[in-house]
Order: structure tokens, then sequence, then C-alpha cells
């Protein structure tokens, strides 16, 4: 898989296309675009010089930490929060001086915010009404909505009466119905239980599919990010670390905060002992591994071999073995973690299914892993590539 | 009153407590209960002994100009006091609660400011002014005193109602295209709604049962119920005081009885099915 863009910590705007959904549509200009923006508080710079492109009818998510930055920057594009530099453009048009509500965007909070003392159908209809559509166009439309969500004949109801799953969809469904130019969803799962998350997280994107609407997703879930996006942004600390697919970020994180913020990967750090041939790494705890590197890398230079618990096997032939004793084991039924320490700084972590019995901690365990399925990061914590 | 009191200490601090919460009470509410049990009674002296049943008082009240003259007064400065207050304090607490603005820690001093000192001085201070720019005592200055004392106690009220109103209601309105001005009649004054009519209700009872401040702000010849009672006082303390005073007590505790009831169940109403607050 190439990786084209995001290697640094400001890439530069990726082009929009080759995801979106709805083919021709995104030929013209990208629904939404950032360019250069900053964002402040006072002294405290939320979002530095943040560039993207997003792509008509693509489904885009903003994942990291709490704190990142990229709650800012989805408020940003609802003009909640106004940036201190650079600019943003909804459908080729400048919205910097555009109040937000002329801006036409769909939002869904995490807390639902459905208005409390309006009925399901005076909630649903509550941005046709603002934008003047005539009654009997309304009804219907507000009645298509809920089909659409799987809350037919709710109209009546107040939002009290419903559960949380169900608020939800009635506020997507009031975010969807006028038809916005973008779809805004800031962490609209983190309060629903874990059941109803899942089954939401399929809803929402069959009905973004459905609609052809671009939506920007924002949450710091990284199984939300990774099950429902068409591309993903990590972010960190103001920034976007990497933009690529689902796959790019996890079977190639860019950055080490990348690759241990999605699925936790064992890093192993070590130096490079032979570069000519296949490169050889002698890791701290002095075990020499095979590595796929993509250039040829100077002898003795520091590198940081990054391995995704699931790559690591138990007790099968491969290019390379690491011995050590388990320290603790968790049976999860199809397979099991176990934390391995291998004499390295810290503990290794392999999922790998179970093959005839479970490991007890204390037994002495061999993981191994194939040279192509680790990534090899610089002493800067950069992806060498 | 309570199970289980370890040892026999506690239970005679728990009785202890009890007694002197009972004298309180008993200090607190029998002038009331004597003038509303006095104002039946059918003797011509305006205390004890009962004599008898009657509602002679009451009658007689009904008949005296004077009195309903001053009921009337003192209803409608009340009834404006109350609109013009709630007015002034749902908007102040709205611009205090979502706006970031110069001196905005002043003003909300400022505003609260009457409650905290004394009647007596905010009354004596606001008749200096009227002297000292050479202004007649008019209703006006009145009404204006009154409204000057109640809008503190609004704007508290308002604003601890503000604070609980999540600022994401509105967010979506504006989001989903409303202006700012519909998204606060649309949901922002729907959602305060409980806060409007205790506003109102408190703002009410305040203007209503106003004495002191109200001695120094009438125009010559105005009474406005409590005055009116004072000065009735001065002469004799006549019975019908007594169904004058039960008269007072029945609007100013009805009121904000009827206000409270009606903001809970109002509050009940909003409360069922908002989200708990989430972790920001």
């Amino acid at each position: 898989m190439p990786d084209s863009q995001g290697t640094t910590l400001n890439p530069r705007p990726a082009s929009a296309g080759a995801e979106g959904a709805s083919a021709g549509a995104g030929a013209s200009s990208p629904a939404v675009e950032f360019r250069n923006i900053d964002i402040a508080y006072g002294k405290f710079v939320a979002v530095r010089d943040f560039s993207l492109s997003i792509g008509k009818g693509s489904f885009v998510t903003l994942l990291g930490p709490s704190g990142c930055g990229k709650t800012t920057i989805l408020r940003s594009i609802a003009g909640l929060v106004d940036i201190s530099a650079g600019q943003i453009m909804i459908g080729g048009r400048r919205v910097d001086d555009v109040p937000i509500y002329k801006r036409n965007i769909g939002l869904v909070f995490q807390s639902y915010a459905l208005f409390p003392h309006k009925s399901v159908f005076d909630n649903v209809a509550f941005g046709l009404k603002h934008r003047n559509v005539a009654k009997p166009e309304i009804k219907r439309k507000v009645g298509q909505a809920l089909d659409m969500v799987r809350l037919p004949g709710s109209e009546k109801k107040l939002p009290s009466q419903l559960s949380g799953g169900q608020q939800q969809r009635i506020a997507l469904a009031r975010a969807i119905v006028f038809e916005p130019q973008v779809l805004l969803l800031d962490e609209p799962l983190s309060a629903l239980d874990a059941n109803m998350r899942e089954e939401m997280r399929v809803e929402i994107k069959k009905i973004q599919k459905e609609t052809g609407i671009t939506a920007i997703f924002v949450t710091h879930d990284q199984e939300e990010a990774l099950s429902m996006s068409d591309r993903i942004v990590v972010m960190n600390a103001g920034s976007a670390e990497q933009i690529g697919t689902p796959e790019e970020v996890y079977e190639r994180p860019a950055t080490a905060f990348v690759a241990d913020f999605l699925g936790k990967a064992n890093m192993l750090s070590g130096t490079v002992s032979r570069s000519d041939g296949p490169t050889i790494v002698t890791l701290a705890g002095g075990q020499t591994i095979y590595v796929l590197s993509p250039k040829a890398l100077p002898q003795g230079s520091a590198v940081t071999v990054v391995v995704r618990p699931q790559k690591l096997s138990v007790g099968r032939a491969s290019a390379n073995r690491l011995p050590g004793r388990i320290v603790s084991a968790s049976y999860l039924g199809g397979s099991a973690i176990y934390e391995v320490d291998i004499g390295g700084k810290a503990n290794i972590r392999a999922n790998a299914p179970i093959d005839g019995r479970v490991l007890r901690e204390g037994e002495a365990i061999e993981l191994g892993f194939d040279p192509h399925d680790c990534v090899l990061l610089d002493e800067a914590g950069l992806r060498i590539s | 009153m309570k199970a289980a009191r370890p040892n026999k200490e506690g239970k005679w601090a728990w009785r202890l407590t009890g007694f002197v919460t009972l004298c309180v009470y008993i200090f607190m509410f029998a002038p009331i209960v004597a003038t509303v049990i006095l104002s039946f009674n059918a003797s011509m002296f305006g205390g004890f002994p009962m004599t008898g049943f009657s509602l002679q008082w009451y009658a007689k009240l009904m008949g005296n100009e004077a009195v309903l003259t001053a009921f009337r007064t003192s209803l409608w400065i009340a009834l404006v006091t109350a609109a013009v207050t709630t007015a002034i304090g749902v908007v102040t607490a709205f611009a205090l609660a979502r706006f970031d603005f110069r001196g905005k820690q002043a003003l909300s001093t400022l505003v609260i400011l009457p409650a905290l000192v004394p009647e007596t001085i905010l009354g004596v201070g606001l008749l200096v002014l009227i002297k000292a720019i050479d202004q007649p005592r008019t209703m006006l200055l009145l009404v204006l005193g009154h409204i000057l004392l109640a809008v503190p106690y609004v704007v508290l009220i308002a604003q601890a109602r503000m604070v609980g109103i999540r600022r994401v209601y509105e967010e979506a309105a504006l989001s989903l295209g409303a202006s700012r001005f519909s998204s606060f009649r649309e949901i922002t004054l729907p959602l305060l709604i409980p806060a409007v009519v205790g506003g109102a209700l408190l703002a009410f009872t305040i203007s209503f049962d106003n004495t002191s401040a109200s001695l120094f702000w009438r125009p010559a010849g105005v009474e406005t119920m409590p005055t009116q009672i004072l000065s009735m006082l001065k002469i004799s303390i006549s019975p019908e005081i007594n169904a004058l005073g039960t008269v007072m007590i029945v609007v100013t505790v009805g009121i904000p009885l009827i206000g409270g009831l009606l903001m809970q169940s109002l509050t009940k109403l909003r409360r069922r099915g908002e989200p708990k607050e989430e972790a920001r």
C-alpha cells in the first residue's frame, strides 16, 4: 500500500477523490476544506496549521485522545468556534464570516441535544421550518427521515419518552432531514451502552451511504474509527499525525503516537546491527531479529520495531523468535492475550489464537513474527520509508 | 422521632433540639396565627379574649374605600413591577450566563447590590437623588423603586436556571438554521419558563408587601396596602387590621406557594429524560 501522505507532523492537504462514495460528484470542489487553520483560545493554541480536504460523500473520522483538538476542528466547521488563521471552505465557499445558522450543516451531539420541550416531530421539523419549507412537505420529509432511522410513527413522543439510542436516532434524523452539505458527528456514540453503540455504528454508516452525505465524525474510540471511516485523521496535540485509510493508519502507522494509539502496538527498541542484505536489528534485550526496511539503514542507528499483538504467533516456526516467560495470560475464548517478559525494558503483548491449550502465567513461551509484519520507526518516532 | 439513637446523651440532645426548634416555630408563627384567629373575633377590641366568631371585620373592610384604594394601588404596582422585573431579570441572566463582555463581573455584582443594601438606605438614597435633580415624588418613582428592589432576586433565580440549560440546545437550534433570536424565543425561553414564573411571583410579593421603602417613595396622598395598615395602626388597633393582615398573609404566602408548586411541576416535566451530564 503506497503511503502518499501524512508522514510529517504537518501533512500537506491530502488530495480529495478516490474514496468519494458518490462517483463523479467529487470531481468539483471538495465538500470541506481546511487551509492551514489555527484555533487559539487566548494563549492556548488548540489547533495548529491544520489542513485537510474532504471529498464529497466520504466519511472522514477525526480520531485522537481528549484534548487533541478534534472536537474544536469539528466545531469550527459548524461555526461554533472561530478560527484564528487560515480558511475553511464548505462546498468551495469560504465560510469564515458565515454565521452558524447560514452554514447549512447537520450537527449531532454526544448528548443528543434534542429539545426537551418539543415533540419528536417538532424536533425533526425544526431545520425545515427555519428553511421555510411548506407544511405538507415538512410532514413528508419528517416521515421519511423517521423511516430512515427506523423509528416511524414516533412523531408525537417527547424525547424523554425515548431511550438513549432512540434519542440519538432522532438527533440523526433531525440533522439530515434538511439535506445539509455536511454532517458533523461529535462523539455521537459515547453516551450509549456497548451493545447500542455497535448497532448505531452500523446504522450511521448505512444511512451515510444511502444518503451520500459527506460526514465528519469525531471520536476517541479507535474501533469506531476503523470500522466506519473511509479515511481517518489521527490527531495529537492540535495537529494531524497521520491521514489515511483505516488499513493505512493501522498497518503502517506514520509515527510512534499513531502506532500506540491505534491498537496498543509493541514497540521494541534496538539498533541496526547489519544493513547489507536483510536488515538485522539487535533489541535492547540482546535478541536479533530480521526486519524489512524500505531503505538501507546505517549500521548502529537506533530504531523502534513496531509489531501488532495480533501479528505475534505462539510456538510456530517464523523468521523471528522471541523466547520469554508469561507474566500474565487472559483467556478471551477464541484467542488469548499474553504479556510476555522477553528481557527488554517493557513486556510485550501477544494476541494469539488458541492452539491446543492456553498457556499459564510463569510458563515459557516462544513468540514469533515475520519480517514484513513490522514497521520501523526512526529515533524521532517517524516511520522509515 | 428518629429511630435508635445510640446512647442516652444523644437521646437528650435530640429532645433538646426538638424543643428549641418548636420554640422557634412558635415564636415565628404565633403572631401570624394570632392575627388570623383574631380577624374572626366578634369583640370590638383587636385582642384576646375571643368573644365569638364573626366575619364583620371583613365586611367592614369591604366597605372601607381607603383600604380598597390602597389594595388596588398595591395590586397594580406589584403587577407592573413583576412584569418589568421579569423581563429585565431574564435578559440580564441570559447575558450573564451566555456572553463574555467587558465589565461582566461588575454588572453581576451591581445587579444584586440592591438586595444587599438596607432598604431604608436605598429608600433615603433614591429620595435624596430625586430631590437633588428637583423632581416630584410620583407613582413612576414608586414603581421604579420597587423594580430596583425586586430585580436582584429575579436575576438570581433566572441565572440559576440558566446555568442548568445546557448551551448545546442553543447550538443545536443555531446549527439547524434558527437565528440567535429565534433560538432564544423557541428554545431558551421555554426552558426558562419555571424561572420566569418563579421570578414574576417573587417580584410580585416583594412589591406587594414592601413597607419601608414605599414610605419614602410614595407620592403625597397615595397609600399602598402596607402603608395603609401602618397609618390605620397609628389611630387604633382596630380588629379590622387583623382582617386586613389576614388578607395580606393569604396573598403574599399563597402566591409564592402556588408559584413554587407550578415551578416544581414544570421543572419535573423538563427534567425527565434529559441525559446525564457527560464529562467534557
